[in-house]
């Protein structure tokens, strides 16, 4: 009687420690330390981005370094990245591996996947708060900025759920950078706030041609007078600006609409004419720009010091750079009483691990790119903002400001009202609902503008069964026709999909085992109950 | 006599072949298949048009995500075919000189003009590894966008200083800006007669742990160097080189 207990006591373990295998390993919650032992060395990773520049790059390796010196027992290694896109793969390459670094430049929509497996990334919220290393901790070695002083848009964007999983780092949005010499040759003033009409009028203006193929306002071969950087941008805002579905809170995906038809319908109006193309299409909007081929490029404000005839960085021959004035202005809008900009821009996450005293130094470090020295070396480098008010009002960066166009350089002119741009209007500014999944929304809404654009100038035809089949292949394209979705911060698993084979077999065989054993215990119970 | 001297030479171009890093296959072009365009008529094909081109492959940028970058070339003209997609087990097939045939779209970005959104087929029957041929002279000239994304040479090439992310002059820089580290790509600058271009050593074509990288490398400003790489374009001519010697 013994064995048999003892075989099925294991058969039981066995079944339950292979139930525990299916799924992502789930790391253990993180407890804040009583205290931060500097008494040992402590090696953390640092993964970020920078635009290819090599300022950002030197400001990053200086806040290491002068971190390094307020805590000689933490050594940040840095990994520099150029595109956010890199960054998500790799962490999602990592996380499988438990090999994540510990603080990571990121966006919230790619955090919102990293949360598909258990306390992968640490929950802010008790940090944030706690009295001796949290936001202004007395414990720190460094001016820390209080909670209360981070730009309270930019902190509600590093929310999933009900917890805070990231901190703003900086933060930018889209501007349009206008060619207003040509805008008033062509006989327009220049409106307060831009509208899509407005933008479209000119810019069939601009595409009238000499008889020798040239176009009048540039003399040139080459004019597309609307380039717009990032699609999945430009979609995303029009929506929002007609009050139309994109996604919501609960994940579900509402882009496929007839709203989005009328934007694609005119999207495909205007590359007929040649008057819209697309970065992914022709090329950079700055580098046209600063050709005099475009008057209405859109890209981000942290893409600010490439534009212009007097932009620091040129990505053309000197001697192709046209001479005009750059006006920096708020995205086109359907409803100037109501506009609406997206906010974007990098924020920092923590990921988990099993050393304690680690996450706590990586805390400490991700705290340190807010304090002062960091956000306004940084936000000085492009058309970035400061996350704190604590940078925000400084001194420093109020004497930055004031020096708008006193040189070509670190006081660039566009680069600074590209800054002010954001800065003047956060409360006109939006994000989308983050969810595991809303990145591929965010992918296919860009894909639609692309394929669109690409069809036209293939001289397809766009009419209502090319939108029908564009939205059907969008949406398998991206899995989007899966109900895959889930709310960010959510506890629930991810669905992980149909169990492997080997799986299954597992399974089945523990089934039977315990029908058998089932079986075995009635029979005894049978034999029991005849013989008394 | 005649029939000795013919031997001779003809050995000794053989030879001569078999020593560089890209072996060059000669003879005729074969025709076209029904349906494929010749290289004149892919030039001369509108952009956004569609393109139905036989070509071989010369070098592999990379793949990524299923899809592949490679450079092609037939016996009279290049084509840069950008993220086809592609298995990693067909992308193994694509070694040089593999014959292909791909339909896509003509498409031009920033310059280059690339065939985009294409499908392929590997293929059987005749290779070709085409030859560097030499386009030093037309550095400067208009003409020489006709040879672009070509696998070409550059002869007696200066090398020029750059200027270092600390202001010091460099033979070379790591990015644009020198902004990065040994593995990313690297940008270097030659002259001749007096005009000074910008070249790179594109670091998914050519890693840092290939001889042309190590070479770049180790270039000292001043050098006289013949180089040879693929005719990209980016807002003007950007080759992306593949050999370095050092004369």
């Amino acid at each position: 009687m013994k064995n048999r207990l003892l075989v099925i006591a294991l058969i039981l373990t066995i079944g339950m420690a292979l139930t525990a295998c299916h799924g992502a390993k789930a790391s253990e919650d993180f407890a804040i330390p009583e205290s931060f032992d500097e008494s040992r060395n402590i090696e953390i990773t640092f993964w970020a981005k920078n635009d290819t520049n090599i300022t950002q790059s030197k400001i990053y390796s200086q806040a290491i370094e002068d971190f390094h010196n307020l805590y000689p027992n933490i050594t940040v290694n840095l990994r520099l990245y150029t595109d956010y896109g890199k960054i998500y793969n790799d962490v999602i390459t990592n996380i499988s591996t438990n090999t994540t670094p510990n603080v990571c430049i990121t966006y919230p929509d790619h955090i919102a996947t990293y949360l598909t497996g258990r306390n992968t990334v640490v929950s802010l919220d008790e940090l944030f708060d706690d009295e001796k290393y949290g936001l202004g901790g007395s414990e720190l070695k460094f001016d820390s900025p209080r909670k209360d002083e981070i730009v309270p848009e930019f902190l509600k964007e590093c929310m999933l759920g009900e917890s805070h999983y990231a901190l703003p780092y900086m933060r930018s949005t889209e501007a349009c950078y206008v060619n207003k010499t040509y805008v008033e040759k062509l006989g327009y003033t220049l409106p307060e706030i831009l509208t899509w009409d407005f933008v479209w009028e000119v810019s069939e203006a601009a595409l009238a041609q000499n008889s020798d193929g040239t176009y009048k306002i540039n003399g040139q071969n080459v004019m597309i007078p609307f380039i717009y950087k990032s699609t999945d941008n430009m979609m995303i805002t029009m929506l929002k600006q007609k009050n139309a579905g994109y996604t919501d809170t609960d994940g579900n995906i509402l882009l496929f609409n007839d709203d989005t038809k009328d934007i694609l319908r005119t999207v495909a109006d205007h590359t007929g004419t040649g008057a819209f193309s697309t970065f992914k299409i022709s090329g950079y909007p700055a580098n046209f720009l600063n050709a005099g081929q475009c008057i209405f490029a859109v890209d981000s404000t942290a893409g600010s010091t490439w534009m212009g005839s007097d932009a620091p960085l040129i990505d053309i021959a000197k001697e192709k750079v046209a001479d005009f004035e750059t006006e920096v202005m708020m995205l086109p809008q359907y409803d100037t009483s109501r506009p609406y900009m997206i906010s974007q821009g990098p924020s920092v996450c923590i990921f988990n691990k099993a050393d304690p005293q680690e996450v706590l130094a990586s805390w400490l470090f991700t705290q340190y790119l807010l304090s002062n020295e960091v956000q306004i070396a940084y936000s000085q480098t492009e058309g970035y903002v400061p996350v704190t008010t604590k940078a925000q009002q400084s001194p420093e960066y109020q004497d930055y400001l004031a020096k708008e166009g006193s040189d070509n350089e670190m006081h660039y002119d566009v680069k600074i009202k590209a800054a002010r741009l954001l800065m003047n209007n956060p409360d006109k500014t939006f994000v989308t609902p983050v969810f595991n999944g809303s990145t591929s929304v965010r992918d296919a809404a860009g894909q639609l503008i692309e394929n669109v654009t690409k069809s036209v100038r293939r001289k397809k035809t766009v009419d209502d069964a090319f939108f029908d089949t564009l939205f059907s292949d969008t949406k398998a394209l991206y899995h989007l026709d899966q109900s895959m979705v889930r709310k960010a911060g959510s506890a629930d698993r991810q669905e992980l999909g149909e169990l492997p084979s080997a799986s299954k077999a597992l399974l089945s065989i523990l089934v039977i085992t315990w029908i058998l054993i089932g079986i075995y215990w009635g029979r005894e119970l049978f034999k029991k109950c005849t013989n008394n | 006599m005649k029939k000795t001297l013919a031997v001779v030479l003809t050995m000794g171009i053989l030879l001569a072949f078999t020593g560089c890093g890209k072996q060059a296959e000669t003879g005729a072009a074969p025709a076209k298949s029904e349906g494929v365009m010749t290289y004149a008529e892919y030039a001369a094909a509108p952009l956004d048009s569609e393109v139905v081109v036989e070509t071989y492959v010369q070098a592999k940028q990379s793949w990524w995500e299923d899809k592949a970058t490679i450079y092609t070339q037939d016996y009279d003209g290049a084509y840069f075919i950008y993220e086809l997609p592609c298995s990693q087990d067909d992308y193994n097939k694509l070694v040089p000189g593999t014959k292909i045939k791909v339909t896509g779209y003509k498409s031009e970005w920033s310059g280059e003009v690339e065939i985009i959104d294409a499908n392929f087929e590997i293929l059987g029957g005749d290779t070709y590894v085409a030859p560097a041929q030499d386009v030093t002279d037309l550095l400067g000239k208009d003409e020489l966008i006709n040879k672009q994304n070509q696998f070409v040479s550059f002869k007696g090439m200066t090398v020029e200083p750059s200027e270092g992310a600390d202001g010091s002059q460099t033979a070379f820089l790591y990015k644009w800006d020198g902004s990065g580290a040994e593995g990313d790509d690297l940008y270097f600058k030659v002259s001749k007669d007096g005009q000074t271009y910008s070249f790179t050593v594109e670091s998914y074509l050519c890693d840092k742990d290939t001889a042309v990288y190590k070479a770049v490398q180790a270039l000292e400003v001043g050098q006289t160097v013949d180089l040879e790489g693929f005719l990209y374009w980016y807002e003007g001519v950007n080759p992306h080189i593949t050999s370095v010697t050092v004369k």
